[in-house]
């Protein structure tokens, strides 16, 4: 699994942080998503597909490595 | 209860799309007929009043799926059909075209439609805002005029004036209420957004409502406010609040006191489901709501699908919403209406930071953040939880 975030269109609502905190983070300003891993480990990615799933900006995409 | 085969969502929107998604994702095999009254392909609401009116996003970014994405639900799509009468005990749904639609699974998810003033939208000039079509037209409207009039603060209201002064217009944001956004906020809050706008060269003009739209040779030139005042304008945004789509519903059996009535688990009716802005539901622990936010319509067009496929739980979310205005980025959880006691946790005006929880009967139950991205995703905790408002304050203090 290839993870990226799409930052211009992340509202840092950080609702992917709170399913997949090792995955994601939120820029301290503004709270902007921050990807900390591109190529999550398997045992994630269900988390991080509910995280891409459920993002009110649409801003995580999720591609098959 | 048996599994459908035949499953009918109405509406296209993020609701209707999410539950047609979760259908498949549960395992629904059966025969899926989307239905929408717009003939765009489903897309995203909450840019239109930001990023589409500033003109930063091109039309096409809103879209909510990629072509090849809707085409692996392996749904039929009827765009540009309204529903226009739903018969629940021979379960079969009428469409304006003539079409009779049987089910034995409906997901009602048609959304809102925004209410209007009683005389004066047949005026040139004058607007609303709720689809794509009327962003892009509200936008070349922007760049032609000088001076905007928007009727009510709202969520929606709120942030077409914060945009409309980027522009460089000059705005007048009208209200009855005492401020904007005071009953999504309550006093204090909607006190804060008052002067934010009025920091940024907005007119607020709170407490007087509008008596009529004023014009010549058929183009809005403002309006008359019922304190005796005129506000003139060569734009008029119409954002006053929105009703349920549930005309057509009227004569079904279903209840309609303020949307389609469902139980806990967004059933409304045996077969029936209904999820997004036109839904309310017992919560569980917030009491009976509808909620007209985006974060809603994924959770709760999950939920429903679950509930029509016999996985029915009590649909008890944390409520989420944002708005974005001028560099303000609030964003709240849970109940945060002026019915609510607040309490504020951080108060940095000068630097628009802001956080507060909500408590009801001694438990939090809603927060509010203005700038605090990460302080928001905590204070979440304590409204999931419920904790003890002091017990909260506490830990925020240390935290």
């Amino acid at each position: 699994m290839k993870v990226t975030v799409d930052q211009d269109a992340c509202t840092g609502s950080g609702q992917c942080v709170l399913i997949a905190p090792e995955v994601f983070d939120q820029r301290d300003t503004d709270g902007i998503v921050v990807l900390l891993s591109d190529s999550p480990d398997p045992l994630r990615h269900e988390d991080v597909r509910e995280a891409a799933r459920i993002c009110p900006a649409l801003a995580i995409t999720l591609t098959q490595s | 209860m048996t599994t459908p085969s035949r499953i009918v969502v109405v509406g296209a929107s993020a609701a209707g799309l999410t539950a047609a998604e979760a259908l498949r994702h549960n395992g629904f095999t059966g025969t899926l007929t989307i239905v929408g009254a717009e003939s765009r392909p489903p897309y995203d609401r909450p840019p239109l009043s930001k990023q589409i009116l500033r003109g930063t996003w091109r039309p096409d970014r809103v879209t909510l799926r990629r072509p090849d994405a809707l085409t692996a639900l392996g749904a039929d799509w009827l765009l540009g059909v309204a529903a226009v009468a739903l018969d629940t005990d021979a379960r079969e749904l009428a469409l304006a075209d003539g079409t009779v639609l049987p089910y034995d699974g409906l997901v009602i998810a048609a959304g809102v439609t925004p209410r209007r003033l009683p005389t004066g939208h047949e005026l040139g000039g004058v607007h609303l805002l709720r689809t794509l079509d009327d962003a892009l037209t509200l936008r070349d409207g922007l760049l032609a005029a000088t001076s905007v009039a928007i009727v009510g603060a709202g969520f929606l209201g709120s942030e077409v004036a914060a945009v409309a002064r980027e522009l460089g217009l000059d705005v007048t944001l009208i209200d009855p209420l005492p401020n904007p956004l005071i009953r999504q906020f309550g006093d204090h809050v909607a006190q804060l957004c008052a002067e934010l706008h009025t920091q940024h060269g907005v007119q607020v003009r709170s407490g007087t409502a509008v008596t009529r739209l004023t014009s010549r040779d058929g183009r809005v030139t403002g309006l008359d406010l019922d304190d005796g005042g005129h506000v003139t304008a060569d734009l008029v945004l119409v954002a006053i609040g929105s009703t349920p789509a549930v005309g057509w519903l009227t004569g079904s059996g279903l209840n309609l006191a303020d949307g389609v009535r469902c139980d806990q688990t967004c059933l409304a009716a045996p077969g029936v489901v209904a999820a997004g802005d036109l839904a309310s539901w017992p919560h569980p622990h917030l009491g009976r709501m509808r909620v007209e936010h985006r974060m809603n319509a994924t959770d709760q067009g999950t939920a429903a699908a679950r509930t029509l496929l016999g996985a029915a739980t009590p649909f008890a979310p944390v409520p989420y919403f944002w708005t974005d205005q001028y560099d303000v980025k609030i964003q709240a959880y849970g109940r945060t209406g002026g019915d609510a006691e607040l309490h504020i946790i951080t108060d940095d005006t000068a630097a628009h930071r802001f956080a507060a929880l909500y408590s009801t009967d001694g438990r939090v139950t809603g927060a509010v953040t203005w700038n605090l991205p990460r302080q928001a995703r905590a204070l979440r905790h304590h409204v999931a939880q419920r904790t003890p408002w002091r017990q909260a304050l506490r830990h925020a203090a240390t935290t």
